[in-house]
């Protein structure tokens, strides 16, 4: 049997088993805090294990184990930034939203403000992160199948298609799972992912007698590039690549606490303390997983062809994991390295569908709770109702996201986990954390500090190169535009250098030209609920 | 429905339970003892975090000295940033077990004791 059926029949295995898991789930869930929180019911170490699933996107799995394979050390600051930023999610965030939050990211904000601009704000905000993520995951999602199964890629129906199918997978979760269904789905694909890039790491590592330093010096040399172990390969060129770095390097670590699906998680626990057990928990999982991307990283850049013209550099590093798990089950067109290249890439899959489900549940609850209730039926509305809601916004979200994604699938959208990033913690991190520690803090501050961290952010990002003017050596456009069109004046990629000071200041501005005693009064409330949880939304019990 | 979801568009009303125990000494001394955790320890890896970062960027020759083998600096540096995630949130875990949670908890029993309540949301059962 030839790899591609393999995989094909572990994808479709797949497939059924999240399918019967959202199914089970289902039957289960009956009221909102069943659909949007899981009944808060899940331990820690499980809602640990769903934040891994959710948080560790194809980004991190293809992604970051390919930026090392063709830019060396340059790679590893994601895993460090992506895994430090953590720290800010258990010390300032988790235990405080989860106490004083219901559903949304709004819900604490709207704690002590007036609801309806604070809930269009951070709805506004939570569909636009969501929006980015969710198109780079399934624009991700159709080049890599697409490669996987070895279909054309100029066969623009076939690509449509499975752009179309893990759309139409995602609706299916949220819609008849819910938070469980998706939580579930995050759990298994958690663990597949870490048994399989575990046993690559070990295969790997078998390789080099277990001996890092012999692997490093294998990876520079086979790697032909001077300067492969150090900083500096890929973002050490000029001043500009420089400050580009330092901002990639201020979001990532901001961002995290501020990704709406990841907010949300906190609330499927019965009480702040498990909130803390799973941030514990998910620190330990995706700590581990990311020294594994060091391996798997510098071992493709030993074991594979990395140069130009390779398919690791073809695929912009995308394909060095599964190309590197095929080398070492015995190469192509061995049998050990079929079943290897099979399973890691329905690893993949499964990653890229965990990923797009938590999105695609988020943004829909927020339409759900925030807009429609909140703000159209002023609160009125009854659960039923609001669930409804978000089922058909889970449903046109995922259509819209389709509609976007098979016009862009050729498209350089890599930037937008980057700028999914900075809105995060340019729009969403300056609110939250004003609002748990300033008691001045009200809503002209919140609203002012949401839009101008969103609107600074997506301005500077669409006059910068990755939108318009950057080019490849070949001459070739590596920017949204084709190349000739060119009318990028900001010079970062990264925006979050400037716009997240911005959407701090803008909260401060916002803050201190109004007088809210509402507001302040309430921080009173907020603060005691957050850091006791006094009056805390309590678990279902069944 | 939610009950905080007025029909107005402001905030709930402010429940007087609250204010009782924001004045409690507890209260004031476990915000101080949060308070003393966090914010050192957020400024802390933060500082490190941002050190690493531009190391990275204008310390080529320091990062790129070689410590053992083809290991370097900026391997250990990076390795460093993962043994010092562990470490805080270890010891935030250890912290907030032994020094925080008692007093949470003593302050939330009090809260439904006052209000007589265990939450002001709703179950849905």
């Amino acid at each position: 049997m030839n790899h591609q059926a393999l995989t094909a029949i572990l994808f479709l295995s797949v497939v059924a088993l999240t399918l019967v898991i959202t199914i089970r789930a289902s039957r289960q869930t009956s009221g909102a805090a069943d659909f949007y929180a899981g009944g808060r019911s899940f331990s820690g170490f499980q809602n640990g294990l769903a934040i891994g699933g959710d948080y560790m996107s194809a980004a991190s799995f293809l992604g970051i184990s390919g930026a090392i394979a063709l830019a060396g050390y340059d790679g590893f600051l994601y895993s460090i930034g992506f895994l430090v930023a953590w720290l800010v999610a258990l010390l300032l965030v988790a235990e405080m939203l989860r106490n004083s939050g219901k559903f949304t990211m709004a819900d604490q904000l709207a704690y002590r403000m007036r609801q309806r601009p604070v809930r269009t704000a951070a709805a506004t905000s939570t569909v636009t992160v969501s929006i980015f993520y969710l198109l780079a995951q399934m624009v991700g999602a159709g080049s890599l199948v697409v490669l996987l199964l070895g279909i054309d890629k100029e066969n623009t129906l076939a690509v449509s298609a499975v752009i179309a199918g893990v759309g139409a997978l995602m609706i299916v979760y949220v819609t008849v799972g819910g938070m469980k269904g998706t939580t579930w789905v995050q759990i298994v694909k958690a663990v597949l992912l870490m048994a399989g890039s575990a046993l690559i790491v070990v295969l790997v590592l078998a390789k080099f007698h277990f001996n890092l330093s012999e692997l490093l010096g294998t990876a520079a040399a086979e790697s032909g590039k001077p300067g492969f172990l150090e900083p500096g390969l890929k973002y050490g060129i000029d001043a500009t690549h420089k400050l580009d770095f330092l901002s990639l390097g201020i979001a990532l670590v901001l961002g995290t606490a501020g990704l709406p699906h990841i907010l949300v998680r906190f609330y499927t626990v019965p009480t702040s303390r498990d909130a803390r057990k799973s941030v514990l928990w998910a620190i330990g999982l995706i700590g581990v997983f990311y020294l594994f991307t060091l391996v798997l990283g510098f071992g493709a850049a030993a074991l594979l062809k990395t140069g130009v013209g390779s398919d690791v550099a073809n695929s912009g590093g995308n394909l060095a994991s599964p190309l590197l798990a095929e080398a070492v089950g015995g190469g192509a067109g061995s049998t050990g390295g079929a079943i290897l290249l099979a399973v890691i890439s329905a690893v993949a899959f499964a990653t890229i569908l965990a990923v797009v489900a938590g999105l695609t549940l988020t943004s829909s609850t927020s339409v759900a709770h925030d807009i429609y209730n909140a703000v159209i039926r002023k609160g009125q509305a009854t659960e039923q109702e609001e669930i409804r809601v978000t089922r058909y916004a889970a449903a046109g979200l995922g259509v819209v996201a389709i509609l976007l994604a098979i016009p862009a699938r050729n498209l350089n959208i890599a930037f937008l986990v980057a700028l999914a990033f900075a809105v995060a913690a340019s729009a969403n991190l300056p609110a939250i954390v004003y609002n748990m520690f300033w008691r001045r803090f009200n809503t002209r501050g919140a609203t002012w500090s949401i839009y101008g961290g969103l609107i600074s952010c997506v301005t500077l990002v669409f006059f910068s190169p990755v939108v318009s003017g950057k080019l490849n050596a070949d001459g070739t456009s590596a920017a949204l535009f084709p190349a000739g069109v060119d009318f990028h004046w900001f010079p970062l990629e990264n925006p979050g250098l400037v716009s997240i000071p911005l959407g701090f200041f803008f909260g401060w501005l916002g803050t201190v030209t109004s007088k809210e005693p509402a507001a302040e009064e309430r921080f009173t409330e907020l603060e005691v609920r957050a850091l006791t949880g006094a009056g805390a939304e309590q678990a279902v019990s069944h | 429905m939610p009950s905080d979801l007025s029909p107005h568009d402001v905030a709930a009303r402010h429940d007087p339970v609250y204010d009782e125990l924001h004045a409690a000494p507890e209260f004031a001394e476990l915000k101080r003892r949060y308070r003393g955790f966090v914010f050192p320890a957020t400024i802390a890896f933060l500082a490190w975090y941002l050190l690493y970062v531009v190391l990275s960027n204008w310390g080529g020759d320091f990062m790129s000295h070689k410590v053992v083998g083809n290991i370097n600096v900026a391997l250990v540096f990076g390795l460093l940033q993962f043994v010092t995630t562990f470490t805080i949130a270890w010891l935030y875990s250890r912290y907030s077990t032994s020094r925080l949670d008692p007093l949470a908890r003593t302050l939330d029993e009090r809260f439904v004791e006052l209000a007589g309540k265990p939450s002001d949301g709703r179950s849905d059962h």
